[in-house]
């Protein structure tokens, strides 16, 4: 029972993560019809920035680079690639954000090598206990955050013009521009906060009990992936559910590793995609996404 | 490389407005069987003056020309985004290893297995293992739009290097496996049994492998080609622009998407075959998302939905890292690994990446596309400036030089 405790807050934690990158995601479809497959790429680049720069500048001044810097180049693709496309066909959208994101990656693991960089957490690797339950701090702080940040989120998605207005313009945008609203701003800001999104999930996601920045990061951020769509990719609280879902599954089936061996080792991997697979099986358009309907 | 060379010609026949096509055909459709037959003796004496490494190239290259045809029809044609084209490729390099391969000890833990059935069996079953797979997979896909498909698949090729690592007893498991000589009726296509000597140039595996190559490749090309003139291609190609009017005309999308699916797989299945013999062994990480997007940057780069098209990126793709590593010394910026300068590898990985941004922005149509405007520049009035705007920015597959509505007409 402990085990399962433990395992389930652990998975709460990381799923807690997960959610972050998954509503950035989600954001980035609402905003600008786009699927983003430079989001792992872009986390990478926030935390490599804030694992170089935490020796010499220090800790909380990294942090705030590092998310500057990541929102700054989501901002950029906005800017440069994505803007330029509009009305343009999803899937040249998907590809050429793919096409972003060989270039980032290729610099970032080239930059990064075979090493794995630190980052210097002052909360550092230790571990709590709750009522014999234990997570380390990191993950524990992570959640806090989390938890702040998707609260704000959301209060900002309801209430401030931003907010309305990008709902606005994901209903429909042609309405919504006849209203006035400035399309091109409102996909702007919601790159911007999709990457300061993946940016603070980055600085968790490289701490304990991960030992630190390496290319290995970037898969763990495409898990964010699958978490998206399970939620539904046009449905922010979908990205919410999704992430933790994904969270603890993956917690789960890397716990009970030993009654799950015959799925193989490493299957705590593999496990989120397996579990997006079912779903969208029973429900092709997630848990909580708007089903397409086709009139004539 | 046939098909690159056929590739403008058959271009040449789109070329849009009908009235001043017709006095134009007529050289051409002289000059057309002139240049293939010549592309073709070119290629098949090849071997006997060019050096192993283009050999061995020019295998992987036809290789990927055939997993290349194969996801264009299934991401160019009917506009269903995959990323679980490496997933497939591994069915068919794994089936192909299994049933082909040899049982033994693997020396450090696990014994290997291997039915060890003759290799053209393997190949036969190999393709077919992938379609299956495809198939099996394909009632998820024909109920997945558009992207959650592209997300969807990304976790196939996550499942299937999973599977790679832990299927030991198959696959070779995480150090993987080396792949049978392949040989077709007794005729070994390896080192030598029987020593071959033609106009005494010794004809070792990669000369044996080349012709292989060629034939698979064309072999591919024709199919592919021969399909999306068919009534099937043109319900795909209904398909990728509206799947409302597709099925108001009686195409049955459920059906075909799950058609094109197997198709693709098969290829891939074929393609996933020659990269094992291509390089002669197996592990998980040649199967990993890197290869998905690699193949998705090829039919980008050769054009969505052109035959052609995405023999030309396949070819482009796979040979320039190659290359890059052959003539490391010779180029600048671009080092052999550990010296300080960009890998080759690398070096190519960010041109890959750009050319897919600036073919996407400024080329939908990809070097297919290229070459088509290229051809017919001389008509450019004729076609008139509206073409730049709105057919680039409604769909990166207008001008699909392989699949024009009324091509089949005006030629006969």
């Amino acid at each position: 029972m402990t085990q399962f405790l433990s395992l389930l807050l652990n998975g709460i934690s990381l799923g807690a993560i997960y959610a972050l990158i998954a509503l950035g995601f989600v954001i980035i479809f609402k905003a600008s019809e786009v699927v983003s497959f430079t989001h792992g790429s872009l986390l990478l680049l926030g935390a490599y920035t804030i694992a170089r720069l935490s020796d010499t500048i220090g800790f909380l001044p990294a942090v705030l680079v590092g998310v500057l810097v990541t929102a700054v180049a989501a901002l950029l693709v906005e800017r440069f690639i994505i803007n330029r496309l509009r009305g343009a066909p999803v899937i040249s959208l998907a590809i050429v954000t793919i096409g972003v994101d060989i270039i980032l990656l290729t610099e970032l693991i080239r930059q990064i090598g075979p090493d794995i960089l630190n980052v210097p957490h002052p909360w550092g690797g230790d571990s709590v206990r709750i009522g014999g339950v234990g997570i380390s701090e990191n993950r524990l702080i992570a959640m806090g955050v989390a938890a702040v940040l998707i609260i704000a989120f959301f209060v900002a998605f309801k209430y401030s013009s931003w907010g309305v207005a990008m709902r606005a313009s994901a209903e429909d945008g042609e309405a919504a521009a006849l209203m006035g609203i400035r399309q091109g701003r409102v996909s702007a800001l919601a790159w911007v906060v999709a990457g300061l999104l993946a940016a603070v999930a980055a600085l968790f996601l490289v701490g304990a009990p991960t030992p630190g920045v390496s290319a290995a990061a970037y898969t763990v951020a495409l898990r964010a992936f699958p978490a998206a769509i399970l939620g539904g990719l046009d449905s922010t609280g979908g990205a919410l559910v999704g992430g933790l879902l994904i969270g603890i599954t993956e917690a789960m089936a890397a716990g009970y590793q030993e009654q799950l061996s015959f799925l193989g080792r490493g299957f705590g991997e593999v496990a989120p995609y397996v579990v997006m697979i079912i779903v969208l099986l029973v429900r092709p358009s997630g848990l909580f996404g708007t089903k397409e309907l086709t009139r004539v | 490389m046939s098909d690159t060379l056929s590739a403008p010609a058959g271009a040449g026949r789109t070329s849009a407005p009908p009235a001043g096509a017709a006095p134009r055909r007529s050289p051409l459709r002289l000059l057309k069987p002139l240049l293939l037959l010549a592309a073709l003796v070119v290629l098949l004496a090849l071997p006997l003056y060019v050096e192993e490494f283009w050999l061995r190239t020019g295998f992987a290259v036809a290789g990927a020309i055939v997993g290349a045809i194969g996801l264009n029809l299934l991401v160019g044609t009917t506009g269903q985004l995959s990323l679980a084209h490496a997933f497939f490729l591994a069915v068919g390099a794994v089936s192909y290893t299994f049933i082909s391969g040899e049982s033994g000890g693997l020396g450090t833990r696990a014994a290997l297995r291997g039915l060890e059935l003759p290799p053209i069996v393997g190949m036969v079953v190999g393709v077919l293992l992938a379609g299956l797979a495809g198939l099996v997979f394909s009632p998820i896909a024909a109920r997945l739009r558009g992207i959650y498909l592209g997300v969807a698949s990304l976790g196939l090729v996550f499942i299937g290097v999973h599977v790679l690592n832990t299927w030991t007893p198959v696959t070779g498991g995480f150090n993987g496996r080396s792949v049978p000589e392949f040989s077709l009726f007794g005729f070994s296509f390896g080192n030598d049994d029987p020593q071959l000597f033609v106009l005494g140039v010794p004809f070792r595996e990669a000369e044996r492998l080349w012709y292989l190559g060629i034939v698979l490749a064309l072999v591919a090309y024709v199919f592919a080609r021969n399909l999306l003139r068919s009534r099937p291609g043109r319900a795909l190609q209904t398909l990728r622009d509206s799947e409302v009017a597709a099925s108001v005309m009686g195409v049955n999308v459920q059906a075909y998407k799950a058609r094109v699916f197997l198709v693709s797989s098969m290829y891939a299945g074929l393609s996933g075959v020659m990269y094992a013999l291509s390089i002669g062994s197996i592990a998980p990480e040649s199967f990993g998302l890197t290869v998905s997007i690699l193949y998705l940057a090829m039919i980008v780069l050769g054009g969505l939905g052109s035959v052609a098209g995405a023999a030309l990126g396949a070819a482009f793709v796979t040979a320039l890292p190659l290359v890059f590593q052959q003539f490391a010394d010779v180029l600048p910026l671009v080092s052999a690994p550990g010296e300080g300068g960009v890998a080759a590898g690398i070096a190519a990985r960010y041109l890959f990446g750009l050319a897919i941004i600036l073919v996407v922005l400024f080329e939908p149509g990809g070097l297919a596309g290229f070459a088509n405007r290229f051809r017919s520049r001389g008509h450019r009035p004729g076609r008139g400036s509206p073409s730049a705007g709105p057919a680039s920015a409604s769909s990166t597959t207008v001008p699909d030089p392989s699949d024009p509505p009324a091509q089949g007409s005006s030629t006969r």
